[in-house]
């Protein structure tokens, strides 16, 4: 299988500060990869840099920026537009062919459809993100960025939303998530990336990460990562 | 392009009270000033308290000028409220029903005709600091006008009484002797005793007479022109040197246009790119859907659009106050894009820098109203220093230049149109340039 992503050797200095030294992977289509690491090590900025938001000081990214879907851990929404002008604006402006269709077709997949009228302005905040993956995913990306969809989600809401986003990777989509929730990551992700202080660490199933970090199999991954991060090991895949 | 117009249209239609004060604010602006400018300014109500004796004269050589002929002076400058005593006069000024008094002294004839006394009147007010300002410098004017009026009319009877004693005749009052000679007919009537007496002494002495006689008549003819003269010693000639006359009130509706086209389009270009901030949605735009300078052309022509329709229709109303010259409108067209385009193009500059909607405005505000103030303090009302300064910091945004292409549009006022487009379009440039640095923090 060719990979639909590829990150190679990329590296983001922030003045003094070296928020990624160079990090490279690959992701194939329809693959769940999670980007975890503790707090500073470069999750939004790797992400940000996949999706065009923010240019990468060296290396490159083999996909351009119209080509990745992004959702910001912000919802990045108008608020006084209703869902589906929300969802028409970004069709229009990504020239999708059938703006209309994809609006409808994402307002069934978010199960939407029924407030597709009303204001995001009043929306929970469930709703509003999962509006905010849909606009990622108007244009029918191949790649889809999520930074920390679930943080501001209750569990009912939290578990809407990753139904949502496995349809779409059961669908061929291949997304990457950035999240603090390590058994998030241990439950939906097919790989797990772990950063630390810009480095790529660790890259492979988060069962090998569990078996690094001393666990067995359905063992606890946040342990595991804890203990990795005390004693890394060189990333492997 | 349009979805992000048809976008920010949705956004502002659905901000209701936005929208509302975008429609009542020129209308209420324009009816303000139109209403404030068509009518002439209220007299202010002064008590005048008259304690001259009834049918008091001041007597000017054999002539007498009436007193009350000053207090009549007086109330064409005011709207006279007669009051009979002092005490009644300060009860109407304590009470606010009149702004001040005035009280005219028994003794004023006496003092006018002593011609080493002047004459004094009492004027009474109270009030705020603002309030006495504005009382004293009403009165100032209205009494600097009765006086002068009451002094042109001893004047003119001082001249008649000159005339007389030149041309001889009767001097109309009682007493004074019937078929006066004139001094100007003493030399000639003289001369002809002169030439029938034989010489000598007698004749010597005559002829020193005649002589006194004639040049006393001939300065005596210059004391009517000098009269004159010392009642309004300088007259002011006016010569505008460039342009054209602006009258005062159609500046006052170019002023206030100027400066709502200022706030409507600074405030709304200002708020629309930093709404895209706060609502976070700059860095999805900015990901490859829009470039910068799309967004910020895109802001501007909503901003500078929607001020222009406002601004075009003050114009309009206040037209139906003031008497515009509507051949000109290409003219006005010419300036409020220009305007618009710079003020716009200053709007989305404050809008990259600040990261939400109320520091834009509040900054917005800031700036935009110190700038009209400036644009407005008229040079040698401050010192030369601190005009210079004024001058720099009015030329660099674009404000004046915009007051000026809408003067020179309107009034045919100086400098030429041209000079204040090209001034803007010039600014509009520069301020669209430190907009797009100011967007690449979108990262």
């Amino acid at each position: 299988m060719s990979a639909v992503l590829s990150v190679s050797a990329v590296a983001k200095r922030y003045g003094e500060l070296q928020a990624l030294r160079d990090v490279s992977f690959e992701a194939d289509a329809g693959e769940l990869l999670a980007i975890i690491g503790p707090n500073g090590a470069g999750k939004t900025t790797l992400l940000s840099i996949i999706a065009g938001i923010t240019s990468p000081s060296a290396g490159s990214v083999g996909r351009s920026a119209g080509e990745v879907g992004w959702a910001p851990q912000i919802p990045a929404l108008y608020s006084k537009l209703s869902v589906a002008e929300n969802l028409e604006l970004f069709a229009r402006l990504e020239r999708v062919a059938e703006p209309q269709a994809a609006v409808e077709r994402m307002l069934e997949q978010t199960g939407l459809a029924a407030r597709a009228g009303e204001a995001v302005g009043r929306l929970s905040g469930g709703n509003r993100q999962r509006v905010n993956v849909a606009l990622g995913l108007i244009g029918e990306p191949p790649v889809l960025a999520l930074d920390e969809p679930s943080a501001s989600l209750d569990p009912s809401q939290r578990e809407r939303l990753w139904e949502f986003v496995a349809g779409r990777v059961a669908g061929g989509t291949t997304v990457v998530f950035s999240t603090h929730n390590v058994s998030e990551a241990q439950r939906y992700a097919d790989r797990v990336l772990v950063l630390t202080e810009g480095r790529l660490t660790f890259d492979g199933a988060p069962r090998q990460l569990l078996a690094l970090g001393g666990e067995h199999d359905g063992g606890d991954l946040e342990r595991a990562l804890v203990r990795f991060l005390r004693d890394p090991a060189p990333a492997e895949r | 392009m349009r979805w992000l117009l048809r976008k920010d249209l949705l956004i502002l239609a659905r901000s209701r009270l936005l929208l509302a004060l975008l429609i009542v604010y020129p209308v209420a602006i324009a009816l303000l000033i139109g209403l404030a400018i068509s009518r002439t300014p209220a007299r202010p109500r002064v008590a005048i308290v008259d304690e001259t004796p009834p049918g008091e004269t001041l007597k000017v050589g054999n002539e007498r000028v009436a007193v009350g002929q000053y207090a009549r002076q007086l109330f064409k400058q005011v709207e006279a409220v007669e009051v009979s005593s002092r005490a009644e006069a300060v009860e109407k000024v304590e009470s606010g029903e009149v702004l001040a008094a005035v009280v005219i002294p028994p003794d004023i004839a006496a003092r006018v005709s002593s011609a080493t006394e002047q004459a004094q009147l009492e004027v009474l007010y109270n009030g705020n600091a603002l309030q006495q300002s504005l009382v004293a410098s009403t009165l100032d004017s209205a009494l600097a006008h009765a006086n002068l009026g009451f002094s042109a009319q001893i004047q003119q009877t001082a001249g008649r009484v000159i005339g007389s004693l030149l041309s001889g005749g009767s001097l109309g009052s009682i007493g004074a002797p019937e078929d006066l000679i004139g001094l100007s007919r003493i030399p000639q009537t003289l001369g002809a005793i002169i030439a029938r007496e034989p010489h000598g002494r007698e004749r010597a002495e005559l002829e020193r007479i005649a002589a006194f006689a004639g040049f006393a008549a001939q300065n005596l003819s210059l004391a009517e022109r000098v009269l004159s003269v010392i009642g309004q010693p300088i007259r002011v000639h006016s010569v505008l040197l460039h342009g054209r006359r602006t009258p005062l009130d159609t500046f006052a509706v170019v002023v206030a246009v100027s400066v709502s086209l200022m706030f409507v389009c600074v405030l709304l270009a200002a708020g629309g790119v930093a709404l895209e901030r706060e609502e976070h949605t700059l860095a999805r735009m900015l990901r490859g859907l829009v470039s910068r300078e799309t967004l910020l052309v895109e802001k501007t022509l909503l901003a500078g659009g929607c001020a222009f329709v406002i601004a075009f229709a003050m114009l309009a109303g206040i037209g139906a106050f003031v008497a515009l010259d509507w051949s000109r409108v290409g003219l006005w067209v010419a300036a409020l894009v220009f305007g618009a385009a710079g003020f716009g193009a200053l709007g989305v500059a404050i809008g990259a820098l600040a990261r939400e909607v109320r520091a834009a405005s509040l900054l917005a505000f800031a700036l935009s109203l110190p700038l009209a103030l400036l644009a407005l303090v008229p040079a040698g009302s401050v010192s030369s220093g601190f005009y210079d300064v004024i001058s720099v910091i009015s030329f660099v945004f674009p404000f004046k230049a915009s007051l000026q292409a809408l003067d020179a549009a309107v009034n045919d006022a100086s400098p030429a149109i041209g000079v204040s487009l090209v001034h803007l379009a010039a600014l509009t440039l520069v301020f669209g340039v430190l907009a797009r640095v100011g967007l690449k923090r979108a990262e």
